[in-house]
Parts: C-alpha cells; structure tokens; sequence
C-alpha cells in the first residue's frame, strides 16, 4: 500500500527498517550514504553503532544476528565503504547468517562514470551475497528493503545487499509496507516430504550402529528447532555428534554427546562417524573440513540428509535419504513418525554393543594434554575459562585459529546462540567485533572472545567502538606471538621451517587497552589464570586480557587433510598408540 | 554415487589412487560426462544472466551454449537455455545452484524431464573466387541440408540454417572445404515436446 504521505528516500529507508522490526544498525558514513544519516539523526527508533572498519559492520551484524536470530543491519557508503564489507559478506554467505547490507551509491546518472568512490557494488557482491539489488526506480526503494528482509531470512538464511543511489535517497517516493512484499520467485521448501520421512524413520529405527551428525542449519532454524532435535536424539537414545557450526544445538554436557566432529573434533566422534551404518545429518553440508578424504568417508553408513537448500544435497557425499525442508518443521515430522511408528524396537543389543564401543574410543581422552605448573597450557586457560563462567550466561566468540579450535573443544555450550565463530570462511579478525554485536543484542550478558593475538590485531580498531558504545566485551588472548595454526600445519608439514609465521614486535596489550581507555589484564603463570578471569568478569568495561601461553603447543586431535577419520593425530598425551601421518597428496590440499 | 558403493568397489577405487580425497580435488565415482540442455525461466531484470553465468564460472561448471530473450507477453520472463556437461553429480549440483538464484522461476532438465527438440540457428558465410565452378556445389549442398541463402555477391553466399548441432557442424565442415567461411551460430534453444 502506497501511504498517503510522500517521504524521502531516506526517511523511507527509516521507516522500511522500523517496519522490519531493527533495533540497531551498524555502519559508517560517507558521501553517498549522507541523506539517510541525516535520517538517523532526525530520529530515535533505532541506534546506530559507528565501526572503525567498514568489516567489523558486518561482523558486529553477523554477531547480533546470530545471538539474537534476528537480521543484522549494515549501513556502508559507496566504493571503500561497500569494497571493504565484503569480507564480512563473504563470511555471511559460508556461514548463512541473515543480514541486509544498505550500500550507498553515486547518483543514478553518474553510474558507470567512474565517479568519485563509485564501484559496481552488485558486481563485487554477486557471488558473496545470497542477493542483491541496485535501486534506480524511487517506487521500488520500500519494496526492495522489505524483499531484501524476506530474502535474508527465509530459507537458508545469507547476506543480502541494497545499492541506494544518493539521488534515490533525496527523491520523493512512494512507500509500502512490509506485509505486501514477498519476492515471486522465491519460496523455500519449508515441509519436509512425507514418504521421505516415513523411510528415513524406518532406517533409523533398524539401525544397529547409528550417529546423529547436526550443523548450523539446526541452530538457523530456531532454538525451537533446536529443541525438537535434542528431543528426538534424546528419545532415541542415539549418540549425537556437531560441526563447528551447530556447538549448542545440543546440549553439551549430555552423555549421548561425542563432541565436536571433523578436522580437530574428538576421537570418538570420527571414528564413531567412520564406523556408523546409518548417518542421520541434519544442517549440516558435509564440508571438506567434516568429511577429510571422501573415498573413505564413512564406507558402511547409509546417510539420511536434512537440508533446506536442495544445492547442499548430493554436492560432496551422496545421500540414501535426502529430505528437503526447514530443520524445525522435519524434526516436528520425524518426532510424529517416530511416534506412531516405533512400537516395538529390535536393535536395542546392537545399540549397546555399539556404546560400549564408543565408550571405548572416549576413554581414550583424546583432549589430553600435558600439564604444567610454569607454563600456561592454553587447553587450560580454556578450561578455566568454561570452570569459571559455568554459572553465568556466557555468549562466546573466536577468531580463527588454534584457538578457535581448542575453544570449540574445551568450552561446553549447552544452549545454541551462545558460540558465535566464523566456520565457512574462516575469516580471522571476525571475533571481536562480533562480540560487539553480541554486546549490542545482549545487554550486562557476558560476551567473551577467545581470541589468537594475530587475529585480534586484524579488526583491533574496533576497541574503540566498544569504548565509544560502552560494550564491555572481554577479549581473551591466547597469545603464543605465533600464527599458531600456521605454525602447526609447518611444522607437521614443512620440516618444521616456520615461515613468516612469528610476530615480533607485537604490542604490550596491557597498554593498548589502556591507551583507548579499556583495561588490560595479563597473565603470565597458570597460578594467575583465574585472577585474571575473575577480574576480567568482574570489571564493567571493555577488557583484553593477554594469557601468555605455551608459544609451541599442538591442537589436537588432528585428521591431516586428505586422510579419512580412522587415521587421526592424537596429541602425546592421549591414552595408548596412535599412529599417523600426511601422505604427499595430503600436503596440497588446504 | 561416491557414498553407495559396495566395499569391494571401494578398495579397488582407493587403490588406483583416483580419487585424491578431498572436496578440491573431487572425482566423482560415476565419472561418465553427459550432456544436458537446461531451460531456465528467470526474471527479466538487469544482472540477472550475470548471476547465471558468474554461477557457472565461479564453480567451475561447463557452458557449451547459452541462449537468452524474453518469451512471456509482457516480457518480464526471459527463458535461458543452457547447454553443460558434466557428471551425473555436477548436472545434479548445476540445477540445484540454479534453482538457488532468487530470480530465478524455475529450471528444467530437459534432458532427464523426458522428449524435448532442440534446434540451433547458423549463419554461414563461404567465400570462393568469382565464377567458380564450386559455387554450383555449394548451392547443392546447401539445398540438401536445407540451408536458405539470405545474401549473395559472385563472390559469396551467406546462408541460414536450423538443425540440431550435429547437422550444423556438417554443414560447416563441408562449407569450410569448399571456400573461406565465416560463421555465427546461435545456440541451442530447446522446448519440451507434447502438451
């Protein structure tokens, strides 16, 4: 519907994002994007949080979109400004994080003109944005904004970007409210079929060594989703394995729970992968990350696939079973079909027998380490960390990294929307100012990012957005002065010869922090761990703290890339032997 | 069907070192390349046969031809026939990526949806030296494969002809024998057939 009154372009762009519900948006101004800062300005419904890098926007987005389940608002000026949210973009699009980017752009007729800060915005964000739009004509603008939500949000969720020329933003135009907007060529399959679901209920219902293998779409699809799945994994009795990206959507301290599978993930949980006869994936895309070598990827298992995005079906493994449909309404499905369906079960030895294997490869304590009294182990930083928060509602980050993987290892999460860490694109840099975003959605929560120092360095700017905006995240260094995990993969595959891999003149952090006017904290003993993590959780600012930690130690458990599950690396301190190593054709591959 | 295989395929497969083991550097076990034409309905609007083919080489997909117009009355459908080749997987994959486009309406194997004919315009310039006695030969041969001539000097034909790819490779193969050619082909466009 048309409304009565006319408003600018700007306004209208206001007004779209009050209609869709935003309470924040992240941004950075610029000569394009003036007009609808001059909005902002001129209004109070919804704030705005001015980054120091047009990246950490879209961090900062995809950080409150993902602890919040609502969309993340980005608003950017044109050329720098939308060239350098695309890392952020990218990174959505691999991890299907709902967020709507507003670029602002040169006027309509000085398109193509290679005007000042112009750049062809839809074509740099074609392949790293799930859509995007330019906006030439002044009736579409309302339009466009609320498709742009919808798109977002719906189906598998991704980064959605708006071009809006200045003239556009200035122009009278007409507005529409969001309920009459719905794109006419999308519309995701929500409903799983129901055939399917009667034979994957069947295959599981028969199976003898069974594994539930959850991802991201799980937590995508809404701690009502996450629900269901815990519910039908618990009714089963079944053992459950996660990605990196679905850590919460079970709970972690559930004995049915194998850890976290795949490169770094538990002993028990790859083998159980490799050795299952019936894999029930839901979410989850059977990344190259999960699977190792594919030839060998779990050689006896028939494979029921939950996807809501057919193009993730059959792409890197081919599955028995594949069901289409969003996570929620699937698992309401199989939770049905269970139901009336299971009478009577004859697998239960089977399912025993198969425990008692798994507990078997458990006590093998794949995430041993070696202690020390002089030295902090980062393992046992993480582990005071997860002692020392267990009582508070605590939302975590990472960076990318040793760190990142340790963290996904150590720290327990049992509710999903609390782990915030960048799966697909592995983007270093994103955790801090995703914890910002966190922040923002969460006020006095407790947001933590488990940060490498290399990492925090790449969006270290943005202290200054949490000192501005009083979001007193904590920035957890587990600082070796080294690319940690580049130092690993050299020193496993390239004789130990560490190129380009050890920072020298890294900054005192402690003064750093003081310097923006945050607090920094440091520790340099295991004995000063946990003072420094009380403090750090006690002071009501932003705080880094730097954890001195042991510069050469290993993540484990490894799969070297291009072997399958049954050959891991398991750390020294892992119980009995384990033999291991990376062939030649191994070496290339990332 | 790398996931399905008996475990005897399996170790045979693992020996003979084909599959290197990674996403990168995948092999699907059912190696064999088809060739499937694709119909794509997809939103008349700007950028959009950019998102089809920046889908295409971004995965590292084949086009052979690519055709593209509006084809509804108001013209705000444009249909996209795509002629690739891949593997089983691939074509599976290649469909699913595009169905995933938001302007995109719908996208039909035609291939695998059942009958269907396909058709290809040429344009053939041929060349020869004035009076040439082979200028009678080409007229010929041109009648055989139904080829209409739309231009002449002494010197040249040009000619148009429709058929199915194989047929206007023929031609030009004969075409190219007997003067300098100059070609321009359309593409396939392809419909189902029946009601």
């Amino acid at each position: 519907m048309a409304s009565r009154k006319r408003m600018s372009g700007a306004e209208i762009v206001i007004k779209a994002l009050v209609d869709q519900g935003v309470e924040v948006v992240f941004g950075y101004p610029g000569g394009a994007v003036l007009p609808i800062y001059d909005a902002i300005f001129q209004q109070n419904q919804i704030r705005h949080v001015l980054v120091r890098h047009e990246q950490g926007a879209v961090h900062m987005a995809e950080g409150y979109a993902r602890s919040t389940g609502k969309v993340g608002v980005v608003l950017v000026t044109s050329g720098p400004g939308a060239t350098n949210a695309v890392t952020g973009l990218t990174d959505a699009l691999m991890d299907s994080i709902p967020v709507v980017c507003l670029t602002g752009q040169v006027p309509t007729h000085l398109i193509g003109n290679d005007a000042f800060q112009e750049c062809d915005t839809t074509g740099i964000t074609r392949p790293c944005t799930k859509h995007n739009y330019l906006v030439k004509e002044t009736d579409a603008l309302a339009r466009t904004i609320h498709e742009a939500f919808y798109v977002a949000s719906h189906g598998r969720p991704g980064p959605v970007v708006v071009d809006l020329p200045k003239d556009i933003q200035f122009a009278d135009c007409p507005y529409t409210s969001p309920e009459s907007v719905k794109p006419a060529t999308y519309r995701p399959a929500t409903k799983g079929n129901t055939d399917s679901i009667a034979e994957a209920i069947d295959l599981i219902a028969k199976a003898e060594r069974p594994i539930f293998y959850g991802g991201g779409g799980i937590i995508n699809a809404g701690p009502a989703a996450c629900k269901k799945f815990t519910d039908f994994v618990r009714t089963t009795g079944y053992p459950c394995t996660l990605t990196l990206m679905g850590l919460g959507a079970y709970p972690a301290s559930d004995k049915q729970f194998l850890g976290m599978l795949g490169m770094h993930g538990t002993y028990e949980a790859n083998l159980a992968m490799h050795q299952c006869d019936v894999m029930v994936a839901i979410g989850s895309r059977f990344d190259d990350r999960i699977t190792g070598r594919l030839d060998a990827f779990a050689p006896g298992a028939k494979i029921i696939h939950v996807d809501v995005d057919p193009s993730s079906i059959n792409k890197n493994v081919k599955a028995d079973i594949p069901i289409i449909g969003d996570v929620g309404h699937v698992m309401g499905q199989f939770t049905n079909a269970w139901k009336k369906r299971v009478k009577r079960r004859h697998n239960g030895k089977a399912i025993d027998t198969w425990w008692k294997q798994i507990d078997q490869w458990r006590s093998r304590d794949c995430l041993a380490y070696k202690k020390d009294d002089e030295v902090i182990k980062p393992q046992y930083a993480l582990e005071r960390l997860q002692a020392l928060t267990a009582d508070r509602e605590t939302f975590i980050t990472t960076e990318v990294g040793q760190h990142q993987m340790w963290a996904a290892q150590f720290l327990k999460f049992e509710k999903p929307n609390h782990w915030m860490t960048s799966g697909g694109l592995g983007t270093m840099g994103y955790g801090f100012p995703a914890a910002l975003g966190v922040q923002m959605g969460h006020p006095g929560k407790l947001v933590v990012d488990v940060a490498g120092e290399a990492s925090f360095m790449m969006n270290i700017q943005e202290i200054s957005t949490a000192v501005q905006h009083h979001l007193p995240v904590k920035v957890f260094i587990l600082n070796n002065q080294y690319l940690g995990m580049v130092r690993q993969w050299q020193e496993l595959l390239h004789g130990g010869r560490y190129s380009e891999s050890y920072a020298e003149a890294l900054p005192d952090f402690v003064k750093l922090a003081e310097c923006f006017g945050a607090v920094g904290l440091q520790a340099t003993k295991p004995s000063e761990v946990d003072d420094v993590i009380k403090e750090m959780m006690a002071t009501d600012n932003m705080v880094i703290a730097d954890i001195r930690v042991d510069q050469k130690e290993n993540c484990y458990p490894m799969i070297p890339s291009g072997s399958p599950h049954n050959e891991m690396i398991l750390g020294s301190e892992a119980k009995a032997e384990s033999s291991g190593g990376i062939t030649e054709k191994g070496k290339v591959l990332v | 069907m790398a996931k399905k295989a008996t475990p005897k395929k399996k170790a045979s497969r693992a020996k003979s070192g084909s599959q290197p083991g990674s996403a990168y550097f995948m092999v699907d076990a059912d190696n064999r390349v088809e060739r499937h034409t694709m119909a794509v309905m997809v939103v008349n609007e700007p950028g959009v046969l950019a998102r089809v083919i920046g889908l295409f080489s971004g995965r590292g997909y084949n086009i052979e031809s690519l055709t593209v117009a509006p084809v509804t009355e108001n013209e705000d459908m444009s249909l996209i026939t795509i002629v690739t080749s891949g593997t089983p997987m691939i074509i599976e994959q290649i469909r699913n990526q595009l169905d995933r486009l938001i302007p995109v309406e719908s996208v039909k194997d035609l291939t695998i949806d059942g009958p269907h004919v396909e058709r290809e315009l040429a344009m053939v310039k041929v060349v020869t030296k004035a009076k040439s006695p082979d200028r009678t030969e080409i007229l010929n041969l041109a009648e055989i494969f139904g080829a209409i001539v739309v231009d002449t000097t002494t010197r040249s034909f040009v000619f148009a002809m429709t058929g199915l790819p194989d047929k206007v490779d023929s031609f030009i193969g004969l075409m190219r024998e007997l003067g300098k050619t100059e070609i321009a082909r359309s593409g396939v466009v392809a419909i189902a057939r029946g009601a």
